[in-house]
C-alpha cells in the first residue's frame, strides 16, 4: 500500500511535470510572427520619417513651436511603441494625441476667450494694433520727389523668400539707392542700367522680380523702407516709391497716441479714445483680459437677460417635447410590430427606418421647402394658409414636427431591439399570475424598456438640446421680429452663441464663448444627474 | 397617433387561471387570428405614410420634369430626367466631386475612427491603470461641450497646420478627415467598451496562458468577437461623417474641395425655388449610400445599438 501510494504520487508528479511541459510548449506554439513584427517597426518607422519631414517643413517656416509639439509627440511615441512598457497606452495613445490635439485644445482655447473681448475689431494684440494705426496714418510728405523703382533680393536668395530691396532712383539727380527693411544705402552706379524714366533694370549683385513674382509676395504689401523716425520709403504700385511720414507717433512711457493736430489719445476699452472726451477715437482696438465682464454682461444687460431667459425656456422645451415625442411615437411602433403574428414586419421596419437613414442637411433643406407658405407642400396638402417660419409659434411647431420626423425612427429601433432583449419569462409569469394585457404593458414591460433605453434618453436629450444644425438649416434660428433682431422666435442657446460669434454685425466671440460655457454648465449638470438617477455611472467596473 | 393602444392584444388569448392552459396559451398561437391584427397593419400602414410622404415628395420633385419649387408637388406632374442631367452637367456645381469627396471622407474617417475607438474601448475594458475611471468620465463630460463654438479654434489650428503641411490644412479633404478623428475616441468609447465588457475576461486569459501577446489576443480574437458593435460604430459614424455639414462648410472653401452637404446647401440657397429640382434629384442620390447601408445592417443595428449600450 505504501508503495503503490507512493508510487502514485510518483506518477502524479511525473503526470504534473508532463503537463508543464505541455504548457511550456503550448507556450511555444503561439509566438508573434515574423511579419508582424516587421510591420510594426516599419510603420514606427514611417511615423518617424512623417514626423521628421514635419518637423523640416517647421523649421523653413520657422515655428518653433510647432517643431516643439511634433517633437514632443515622436518622442511619445517612440517611447510607448518601441519598449514593452506602458502597454495601456499603445492602445490609447492615437486617440488620445488627437483628443488633445483637436479637441481639448480648441475647447481650452474658447474657455479662455470667455475672459476676453476677442472680437470684431478686437483680435490684435496691444502692439499690433498701434502699429497697424501707425502704419495707417503714413501719408506722402508734400514736396518729396517720388523715386522710380525696381523690387529685387540678393543673388543667390530665393524670388519667393529672399529679403526685399527696392532698387530706387532718385529723379532730381538720378542717383540711385538701395533700401532695404534695415535702411537705405547709395548704389554704386557701375554696371547698372535703367529705362529712360529711371526704373533700374539691372543692377550687378540682385535678381529683379517680374511683377507676376512681387504679386505672390504677401510680405510686399506692408513693407516700406525706414528712413528715420516715422518716416520710410513705401511702394506705390510696381514702379513707384514715395517717402511718407507717419501723422500719428506713439508715446510709450504715457502710452498715449498723437496725431498730426497734436491731439491725444488714452486707451479706454481696449481702443484709443481722445483724451479730452470729444470727437471719434481709432476704430482698431485689440485684445484684453477682462475677467468677468462677459459673464456678467449675460447676467446684468436687460436685453440680453431678457433674450436669454426665453431662448433658454423654448430651449429647454424643445428639447424635452423632441425626446418625449420621438420616444412615445418611436416606442408605439415598436409594441406595434412587436408581435409575432404580424407578417411583413421586416418590410414595415425596413421602410421605417428609412428617415433616419436620409442625410440630415437633406431633411432639413426639404421639410423647410415643404414648410414655404407659397408653394410649400404642407399647406398645399392641407389646404391651410399658414406662414410657417414666419410667425414664431407656426415655427416652433415647424422644428418640432421636423424634429418628430427625423428622429423617431432612431427612437423605433431602440425600442424594438429592447422589447426583443426582454425574456419572455417574465411576461409569461406576470400572465400566470393572471395580470391583462395593459397591466402586462405598464408593469413588465414599460419599466423594463425604460431602464433599457433610459440612458440613451439623456443623452438624446444632451443632443437636442444642442441641436445646432437643424435649427441652422430649417429657420437659422427665425423668425426675426422688427423689434428684437438679435434674438429669433426658434433660436437656440447655440444658435444664438453661433450668431454672437460669427455670422452677426458684430462679432462678439468673447461673449460668445461665455455663453457656450453656460450651454455647457446646463448640459453636463442636467446629463450628470440624468445619468446618476438611471445608475448608468455606477458600474464602471 | 390613433388613440388605441397598440399593445392592448399584447398577450394574444384571453387569460385563464388554470396554469395547465396557459401552456398552448403562450407554446403555439391558435389559428384564425389573421383578423386580430388587421388593425395592426391600419396603424403600420398610416405610420408609413407619415414616414414616407417626404420622400415621396423628393423623389416626384427630382423627376419633376420643370425643376422649380412652385411646380413640385407630391405625385408627379411628368417624368424626366432633366434634373439628373443638368446636377451632371453644371460646370459650377461639381456633383460628381462633391460625391467623391463625400465618400473618401466619410469611408476613411469612420474606419480611423472604429479602429481608434476600439483600440481605446480595449484599454478601457480590459487593463486596469491609473486614471482609468476619471479618464472615461471625462470623456464623457467633453461631448457635452458645445463643439461648434470651438470650431474657431479648430479651424486657427489648421490654417496653423496649413501653412507647414498644407497636404492636410485647410480646404482639403484629409485635414478635414483629421479635424473629425479629433473625436473619434470621446464619441464611441462608451457604446464599444459596454460591448467588449460582455466577451468573457476567460477567453483573453485562456489565450494568455497559451502565450498569446496582448496584441495577438487584441487583433486576432477580441476583433473579431466585438465584429457586430464594430459594424454598428462603422455605420454610425459613417451616417455621422456623411451628412456633417458645419464644420465641413467652414473648411472646405473650394467648390471642387466640398462634400455633397456643403454643395447641395450652396446650390440650395443659391436659388430656394429655381435650383429645387435639381437639389432634390442631388438630395436623392446622396441619401442611397446610407440607405444601402442601413437597409444592408439593419440587424446589427439594432442588435449592436441596444446591447452596447443597454446595461
Amino acid at each position: 500500500m505504501v508503495w503503490g501510494r507512493k508510487g502514485d504520487a510518483m506518477s502524479d508528479a511525473v503526470k504534473d511535470r508532463s503537463r508543464a511541459q505541455e504548457v511550456i510548449s503550448l507556450k511555444g506554439t503561439v509566438t508573434t510572427p515574423w511579419w508582424a513584427v516587421t510591420a510594426k517597426w516599419l510603420l514606427l518607422l514611417l511615423a518617424l520619417l512623417v514626423g521628421l519631414f514635419a518637423v523640416q517643413r517647421l523649421i523653413e517656416k520657422g515655428s518653433w513651436l510647432g517643431v516643439v509639439i511634433v517633437g514632443a509627440i515622436l518622442m511619445a511615441i517612440l517611447a510607448v511603441y518601441s519598449t514593452r512598457r506602458a502597454i495601456p497606452l499603445k492602445y490609447l495613445l492615437p486617440g488620445l494625441l488627437l483628443l488633445l490635439g483637436l479637441q481639448i485644445w480648441p475647447v481650452v482655447y474658447t474657455v479662455s476667450t470667455a475672459f476676453t473681448n476677442y472680437g470684431f475689431g478686437h483680435v490684435l494684440t496691444k502692439q499690433q494694433a498701434i502699429d497697424a494705426i501707425v502704419a495707417n496714418s503714413v501719408q506722402e510728405v508734400p514736396g518729396t520727389p517720388r523715386y522710380a523703382m525696381s523690387v529685387a533680393v540678393k543673388k543667390g536668395t530665393p524670388p519667393s523668400t529672399g529679403d526685399i530691396h527696392l532698387l530706387l532712383t532718385d529723379p532730381q539727380n538720378g542717383t540711385f539707392f538701395d533700401g532695404s527693411k534695415e535702411g537705405m544705402k547709395k548704389l554704386s552706379p557701375t554696371g547698372v542700367q535703367k529705362t529712360d524714366s529711371g526704373k533700374i533694370t539691372t543692377a550687378p549683385g540682385f535678381t529683379l522680380l517680374t511683377p507676376r513674382e512681387v504679386n505672390q509676395r504677401k510680405d510686399f504689401g506692408d513693407f516700406a523702407v525706414p528712413t528715420g523716425k516715422g518716416t520710410g520709403i513705401k511702394p506705390v504700385g510696381l514702379s513707384q516709391a514715395f517717402e511718407g511720414r507717419a501723422t500719428v507717433s506713439y508715446d510709450a512711457k504715457t502710452d498715449t497716441l498723437t496725431d498730426g493736430n497734436g491731439k491725444q489719445y488714452v486707451p479706454k476699452d481696449a481702443m484709443f479714445v481722445p483724451k479730452n472726451g470729444h470727437g471719434d477715437g481709432f476704430s482698431q482696438g485689440w485684445t484684453e483680459n477682462v475677467g468677468f465682464r462677459n459673464f456678467t454682461t449675460i447676467l446684468s444687460d436687460p436685453t440680453i437677460r431678457k433674450g436669454f431667459l426665453s431662448i433658454f425656456i423654448w430651449n429647454v422645451a424643445f428639447a424635452a417635447v423632441s425626446v418625449l415625442s420621438t420616444f412615445f411615437l418611436g416606442m408605439l411602433l415598436a409594441l406595434l410590430l412587436n408581435d409575432p403574428r404580424l407578417r411583413g414586419k421586416g418590410l414595415y421596419r425596413s421602410l421605417l427606418i428609412l428617415p433616419y437613414a436620409i442625410p440630415g442637411f437633406v431633411t432639413a433643406l426639404v421639410w423647410a421647402s415643404m414648410f414655404n407658405q407659397d408653394y410649400g407642400l404642407i399647406n398645399n396638402l392641407t389646404h391651410l394658409n399658414i406662414d410657417w417660419l414666419g410667425n414664431a409659434w407656426a415655427a416652433r411647431a415647424a422644428v418640432l414636427i421636423t424634429n418628430l420626423w427625423l428622429g423617431f425612427p432612431y427612437m423605433f429601433i431602440v425600442c424594438t431591439g429592447a422589447l426583443q432583449a426582454i425574456p419572455s419569462d417574465v411576461k409569461e409569469a406576470a400572465l400566470i399570475d393572471g395580470a391583462n394585457a395593459f397591466r402586462t404593458l405598464r408593469s413588465i414591460t414599460m419599466p423594463l424598456l425604460l431602464v433599457a433605453v433610459g440612458p440613451l434618453l439623456i443623452a438624446s436629450f444632451a443632443f437636442n438640446f444642442n441641436n445646432f444644425s437643424l435649427i441652422f438649416l430649417l429657420t437659422s434660428g427665425g423668425p426675426f421680429t422688427a423689434a428684437n433682431t438679435q434674438i429669433g422666435g426658434t433660436d437656440l442657446l447655440i444658435t444664438y452663441a453661433y450668431r454672437l460669434a460669427i455670422s452677426g454685425v458684430n462679432p462678439n466671440y468673447g461673449l460668445a464663448a461665455a455663453v457656450s460655457i453656460i450651454i455647457f454648465f446646463i448640459v453636463a449638470v442636467m446629463s450628470w444627474s440624468g445619468f446618476r438617477r438611471s445608475k448608468a455611472l455606477e458600474d464602471i467596473n | 397617433m390613433s388613440a388605441i393602444d397598440p399593445a392592448a392584444a399584447q398577450v394574444p388569448v384571453p387569460l385563464v387561471r388554470p396554469a395547465a392552459t396557459v401552456q398552448t396559451a403562450v407554446g403555439h398561437q391558435p389559428r384564425g387570428i389573421g383578423r386580430r391584427v388587421w388593425w395592426r397593419h391600419a396603424l403600420a400602414i398610416l405610420a408609413l405614410i407619415w414616414a414616407l410622404f417626404p420622400i415621396v415628395f423628393i423623389v416626384s420633385a427630382a423627376i419633376n420634369p420643370s425643376g422649380t419649387l412652385s411646380t413640385s408637388s407630391l405625385i408627379p406632374n411628368g417624368a424626366s430626367m432633366a434634373n439628373f442631367r443638368w446636377l451632371f452637367n453644371a460646370p459650377a456645381w461639381p456633383y460628381v466631386s462633391w460625391y467623391k469627396n463625400s465618400l473618401y471622407v466619410a469611408g476613411v474617417g469612420s474606419l480611423a475612427s472604429v479602429f481608434i475607438g476600439a483600440c481605446a474601448a480595449y484599454a478601457f475594458s480590459r487593463m486596469r491603470f491609473a486614471g482609468r475611471r476619471p479618464g472615461l468620465l471625462a470623456l464623457l463630460l467633453l461631448q457635452m461641450f458645445p463643439a461648434i463654438l470651438a470650431f474657431v479654434a479648430l479651424y486657427i489650428t489648421f490654417d496653423k497646420i496649413g501653412g507647414a503641411l498644407p497636404q492636410v490644412g485647410l480646404n482639403t479633404t484629409s485635414g478635414l478627415i483629421l479635424a473629425y478623428l479629433g473625436g473619434a475616441m470621446g464619441a464611441n468609447v462608451w457604446l464599444l467598451k459596454g460591448y467588449f465588457d460582455t466577451v468573457p475576461r476567460e477567453l483573453d486569459e485562456a489565450a494568455k496562458v497559451d502565450g498569446a501577446s496582448h496584441a495577438r489576443i487584441f487583433f486576432t480574437m477580441t476583433l473579431r468577437l466585438v465584429l457586430p458593435i464594430l459594424v454598428t460604430v462603422f455605420m454610425l459614424s459613417f451616417v455621422g461623417l456623411f451628412s456633417e455639414f458645419l464644420l465641413a462648410s467652414i473648411f472646405l472653401r473650394d467648390v471642387n474641395q466640398q462634400t455633397l452637404g456643403v454643395g447641395l446647401w450652396a446650390l440650395q440657397t443659391a436659388d430656394k425655388n429655381k435650383y429645387f429640382g435639381p437639389f432634390c434629384a442631388g438630395a436623392l442620390l446622396a441619401s442611397l449610400p446610407v440607405v444601402l447601408l442601413y437597409l444592408g445592417f439593419q440587424k446589427q443595428l439594432v442588435g449592436g445599438l441596444t446591447q452596447g449600450s443597454v446595461k
